[in-house]
């Protein structure tokens, strides 16, 4: 390799290197002020909470067993997204994959519970519709919910790119932005859990 | 040429990679924090005074937590340019939760006269 080559290689690495750091920093930039439209959402609830006009507040209407499979399943999807990430940073493909496929699969047990949670309330006539309490309770658990939605879709085109044309540099770029988003929307629901279903197993 | 690139970037990084220990940490102590909630609400384990302060402490536990352990907060390269964003967006989030309800707590507070609500009705109804 001659002295030339070996500079420009450097160079065309330092860009590299900087491309990524500019999109993690942009991502995550985007990440904190998805955080402040949750944390409206959650002043929202806080404040709108007990207005349930007569109707049912969340200790008739929430089964906290429930909720607490579902937090576990969303947990272990973060956590799972962690090892894929360990996988692609060794340049293990298939191990990458199968972990994305994991916590993709759990992200859908997720979700179908989360819209199955939604259409009996709504099926029992307790939608957005009802009460003041209801209308944030489904516009915070949903918005969470929509996000939950979307990362699926990317994961699902993420795992295809990455089995059609493996670890570049692109690709790596974007599993890292995703995990990135996963782990933030488990950070959001211990506060859902907390806030939402915990807060009212004790009427609080 | 891709593996080539790839292991001149791996040079590049001052920082060492990712543990597989760190995620084992956070996922065990995340299930740990969830169960102490958890039962704590179900089993009744404390009363409700306390329960105020073990709730938001198990949550912002577990956040500290995964924050280290999932996305590694404060590990990068100064400037820290995260850690500062992050910063700003948890004073702007205090500011925008604790405001909201201290405002509609103080609202519900003063419309609470049956006296008032009465003048109001009267002044809109004409009784």
């Amino acid at each position: 390799m001659t002295k030339l080559s070996a500079a420009q290689l450097a160079a065309e690495n330092n860009a590299l290197v900087a491309d990524e750091a500019k999109a993690t920093l942009g991502f995550w930039i985007y990440l904190m002020t998805d955080c402040v439209l949750f944390a409206s959402l959650f002043a929202v609830y806080a404040v709108l909470h007990k207005n349930t006009v007569g109707g049912p507040g969340g200790p008739e209407l929430f089964s906290l067993p429930y909720v607490l499979v579902e937090t576990f399943v969303l947990l272990t999807s973060s956590f799972t997204s962690g090892l894929a990430m360990l996988a692609a940073h060794r340049g293990d493909r298939d191990k990458t994959i199968n972990w994305f496929a994991f916590t993709g699969l759990l992200g859908v047990i997720f979700l179908a519970m989360e819209l199955s949670e939604f259409a009996t309330l709504v099926h029992d006539g307790h939608s957005w519709t009802q009460s003041g309490f209801l209308s944030s309770y489904f516009t915070l658990v949903g918005t969470h919910g929509l996000h939950i939605a979307v990362g699926l879709l990317w994961l699902t085109l993420l795992v295809a790119q990455i089995a059609r044309k493996g670890f570049t540099h692109s690709t790596m770029k974007r599993l890292t932005l995703f995990s990135t988003f996963w782990h933030f929307l488990d950070l959001i629901w211990i506060f859902i859990f907390t806030v939402v279903y915990l807060s009212s197993g004790v009427n609080l | 040429m891709n593996a080539h690139k790839r292991a001149v970037v791996a040079d590049v990084h001052t920082l060492p990679p990712y543990k597989a220990s760190s995620y084992v940490i956070g996922f065990v102590a995340s299930i740990f924090l969830t169960l102490v909630a958890y039962s704590s609400v179900v089993q009744h384990l404390f009363s409700r005074r306390i329960l105020l302060f073990v709730l938001p402490a198990t949550a912002l536990i577990q956040f500290s937590v995964q924050l280290v352990t999932f996305l590694h907060i404060g590990r990068e390269l100064k400037p820290r340019w995260k850690l500062y964003v992050f910063l700003f967006m948890l004073i702007i989030v205090v500011i925008l939760v604790a405001g909201s309800i201290w405002i509609m707590a103080n609202l519900n507070y003063h419309m609470q006269s049956t006296v008032e609500i009465n003048k109001y009705l009267r002044s809109q109804d004409g009784l």
